[in-house]
């Protein structure tokens, strides 16, 4: 990449704020043809907001871009997108009741006199999707696709408006390795047709794999442009974070040598499952212990955690839960009852299953808690307060107060409210499905000290994580999947990557339970 | 003088400022085309028989059925539903009452004496248990067999009315029992006792709202039902009492409503209440899609519909055309309180209003 070369896309001293926040001070960025451009930082470092500006969301108090040398001020997406300035959000923005062909190309579908050329339109769409190697039936509704391909027809849908700048917003979250692998062949090939590829996105890993330029933000503002090959992953997240890293090995479960825990059973179902959802299968929970689901997505993992819970009821099999206090034979046949045995439960998608967006972070706090005391001992307005504000400061949620909507926080911060609200309810068995899915690094890093600091004081945690690398260092033992049944079991010194990769492709080198 | 702006900013940005501005608006026309605190004046409260009247009173009393539906409506739409069974129901309540009391006149030692058919106490417990059956039927549509609301409601909308008129076998029944007209047109303190009755049932729901936890789970299930189930709330229970308490509101309006016209008819009994009791609910600044509701808001609401209709009569909007001059007073209401509205109007609000 020659930096004397004249750059694509060239932002300069961009400033943005709002009301009582500076989003974006003095940020600059330089995109350039044929370039992937990684762009990096801590949620609230300003990316989305960048990327907003970019698109035509929000317009800048100050500071100028220019597109291939010219002056362009986007008032709307729309106008970004005519200018050839395509985005492709983490959360796929498409119509789910639309076929993929017509989402690839709603609002210019071709035309022949005056009439849709729906043979013309499946054809084009076809066409541009072999491009990327996928082969799928455009004329199928959306829905009925996994959300990896969903996204990949996002893609298509901005690639075939020629654009020049494509912009990535976090698009492998949800997607698998081979997934990602698949998304990564097609930036390759945009790549080498001259796009300019802004990619955000919170693995490393991905980011080492792919980049060839990286942009650093922190607070608002540009920390800097380097190449990969000049950045190594201690130096980056130091930039990110704005301090020494330490590095993740620190937060290990705390015994040396991972021993078995001797504690007692918590929760130990036998034979348990629901017909089309999961197979009959065993599982142990100990008191204090991290148990950790591996698996590829769509191995049911999460049908497995919300059966538990009984937020799906389960229809065979015998569960055995006791903390002492609370005794239940049967599985749980509601969420209520689940809570009431002292169970708590974050979801994998915090938007829909997790925050009452226009709730107040106090609201969504004490909200399982008072559920759990019922309707009609409402805990008093003085001690939600000491409530929320206990965990904002414990988790270090970043808001005013908690008395704003839990929906206008970043990402990271909901996911530690959402911890925050079983935490309020004092569980013995915490169940947590992808906790850091689309967190910053040093929120990850705190969210997972947090609970392993809980386990030590005897909380026990189901924790689901699509990140393997992260199951293998917070876990004791890791029970692995494979669709939709149990395939085996790692404990102690066993637990790490390989194995769980081993029995995930199906040697039989572990035994089977 | 921040202090002041500071102070402004803040009452432009509570939730009822603008009914209240609504109903002050309609007031003052009112007081403009009735001027004075005089007996012709709008503003003029007098004495009469120990009790209070003029047009505000009138008003108030008037609009007391209406501020009860309502009261029960708010809490439908925030759990993000609707109920257009309302009107019949308190057709159903009316009919109730008024076959259950009838009343005859008979001659006690000398005297004529109103004799009633049931114990009034009874008859009215039965109408607002009806009412409450009523709710109860809608409740289990909704959250038992999870029917779009509108649809379950539309099926009581269309056979209430029936039931009520196989009640009243087809007629209207008139009621020749005194005590039971207190109800609707009766005073206590110089005050109109339906007043009370509606004061009565917000207070309750206000004191719900401040010792409880419904209204944190009313508003939690209706912004979003699926993470309040696991969340640990019983929406679906929740849904249901809220619907029966619906069906109690309409139902203690329907008593009120045919006290005060001393009879019952089954065909015409709160005919069109469940549109302005939604019309009600969303002037007060609660929205159709729910969560967020304000009680008061709804209250006021209600205000505004009847002194809009008082309005429409009293300075002499020819008949045929009052149900127009109705639709565009709302139409210009609901017009304000949109904000997409005022932002295309007044261009601001744009900047200030961004999320970050």
């Amino acid at each position: 990449m020659d930096s004397l070369q004249q750059p694509v896309l060239e932002m300069r001293g961009i400033s943005r704020s709002f009301p009582g926040v500076r989003a974006l001070h003095q940020a600059s960025l330089r995109l350039h043809a044929g370039e992937i451009h990684s762009l990096m930082g801590q949620n609230g470092a300003g990316k989305s907001t960048l990327i907003k500006v970019l698109t035509g969301v929000h317009a800048p108090d100050a500071g100028e871009m220019r597109l291939h040398g010219e002056c362009i001020r986007p008032d709307s997406p729309l106008a970004a997108q005519q200018l050839g300035i395509a985005t492709v959000y983490q959360e796929v923005n498409l119509c789910p009741n639309l076929s993929v062909a017509e989402n690839i190309f709603i609002g210019r579908f071709p035309a022949r006199r005056g009439k849709i050329d729906w043979a013309a339109l499946n054809r084009e769409a076809r066409d541009e999707l072999g491009r990327m190697g996928l082969e799928i039936d455009v004329s199928a509704q959306l829905d009925t696709f996994p959300v990896a391909i969903q996204q990949m027809v996002a893609i298509a849908r901005a690639v075939s408006m020629d654009s020049r700048v494509l912009i990535l917003d976090e698009p492998t979250s949800s997607l698998d390795d081979d997934e990602v692998e698949q998304l990564f062949d097609t930036m390759r090939m945009l790549k080498g047709r001259g796009v300019a590829i802004l990619f955000v996105t919170h693995f490393l890993d991905q980011v080492y794999a792919i980049s060839d330029r990286i942009t650093v933000m922190r607070n608002g503002e540009c920390e800097g442009e380097y190449l990969p090959e000049a950045l190594d992953r201690m130096a980056l997240i130091s930039k990110m974070i704005g301090r020494a890293y330490v590095p993740p090995g620190e937060a290990c479960p705390d015994d040396e040598n991972r021993t078995e825990s001797s504690n007692a059973a918590l929760l130990s179902v036998r034979g348990f499952g629901r017909r089309g959802l999961m197979q009959p299968m065993d599982l142990e929970l100990r008191q204090g212990e991290v148990l950790g689901l591996g698996g590829l997505l769509g191995s049911g993992r999460t049908e497995t955690a919300r059966l538990l819970f009984g937020a799906d009821k389960a229809d065979s099999g015998e569960i055995e839960f006791s903390d002492g206090i609370h005794n239940s034979h049967r599985p749980f046949s509601s969420p209520r009852e689940a809570i009431r045995a002292g169970l708590g439960y974050c979801p994998e998608d915090r938007k829909t299953d997790g925050i009452i967006a226009e709730l107040s972070v106090r609201e969504n706090i004490i909200l399982a808690l008072q559920a759990r005391r019922g309707w009609l001992r409402g805990i008093p307005l003085r001690q939600q307060r000491a409530i929320a504000d206990h965990y904002v400061d414990l988790l270090g949620i970043r808001t005013p107060d908690a008395e704003k909507s839990i929906g206008k926080l970043s990402g990271g911060n909901q996911q530690k409210a959402m911890l925050a609200r079983w935490l309020a309810t004092d569980p013995a068995m915490l169940i947590l499905d992808e906790p850091t899915r689309g967190i910053d690094v040093a929120a990850k890093q705190e969210i997972m000290e947090q609970v392993l600091a809980l386990c030590r004081k005897g909380l026990s945690i189901l924790f689901i994580s699509s990140d393997l690398d992260e199951t293998v260092r917070v876990s004791h033992r890791v029970a692995v999947l494979r669709d939709r049944s149990k395939v085996g079991e790692l404990a102690g010194n066993e637990v790490e990557e390989g194995a769980i990769m081993q029995i995930i492709a199906g040697s039989e080198r572990m035994e089977l339970r | 003088m921040t202090k002041a702006f500071r102070l402004i900013e803040d009452a432009r940005r509570h939730p009822l400022v603008w009914p209240l501005l609504t109903l002050v608006v309609i007031v003052l026309v009112n007081v403009f085309a009735h001027p004075g605190f005089g007996p012709q004046g709008f503003l003029h409260v007098g004495v009469r028989e120990g009790h209070l009247f003029g047009a505000l009173v009138d008003i108030a009393n008037r609009a007391a059925p209406l501020m009860l539906v309502s009261l029960g409506m708010t809490l439908v739409i925030a759990v993000r539903g609707i109920d257009i069974s309302v009107g019949a129901v308190v057709a159903i309540s009316a009919a109730v009452a008024a076959t259950l009391i009838g009343g005859t006149l008979v001659i006690e030692n000398g005297a004529p004496v109103y004799v009633s058919k049931v114990p009034m106490a009874l008859a009215l417990l039965a109408a607002v248990g009806a009412a409450a059956l009523c709710g109860m039927w809608n409740g289990a549509l909704v959250a038992g067999l999870s029917m779009q609301p509108i649809i379950a409601t539309l099926i009581l909308m269309v056979a209430g009315r029936g039931v009520a008129q196989l009640l009243t076998d087809g007629q209207i029944i008139t009621v020749y029992y005194p005590p039971f007209f207190f109800l609707g047109s009766g005073f206590l303190f110089g005050l109109p006792f339906s007043l009370y009755v509606v004061a009565f049932v917000l207070a309750v729901l206000l004191c719900l709202t401040r010792f409880t936890a419904l209204q944190l789970f009313i508003q939690s299930v209706g912004i979003n039902p699926v993470a309040s189930r696991l969340a640990g709330l019983n929406a679906r229970a929740l849904t249901f009492w809220v619907y029966t308490f619906c069906g109690v509101c309409a139902g203690i309006a329907g008593l009120i409503i045919s006290s005060n016209v001393k009879s019952a008819d089954g065909n015409n009994a709160g005919l069109l209440l469940e549109l302005d009791a939604i019309l009600a609910v969303t002037l007060g600044g609660t929205s159709l899609a729910g969560g967020r509701y304000s009680l008061w808001g709804s209250v006021i609401g209600a205000l505004i519909i009847q002194t809009l209709t008082y309005t429409i009569y009293s300075i002499g909007v020819p008949p045929e055309v009052n149900l127009v001059v109705k639709a565009i007073v709302v139409f210009a209401v609901c017009l304000m309180q949109s904000s997409a509205f005022r932002v295309m109007v007044f261009r601001r609000g744009s900047l200030t209003g961004a999320e970050v």
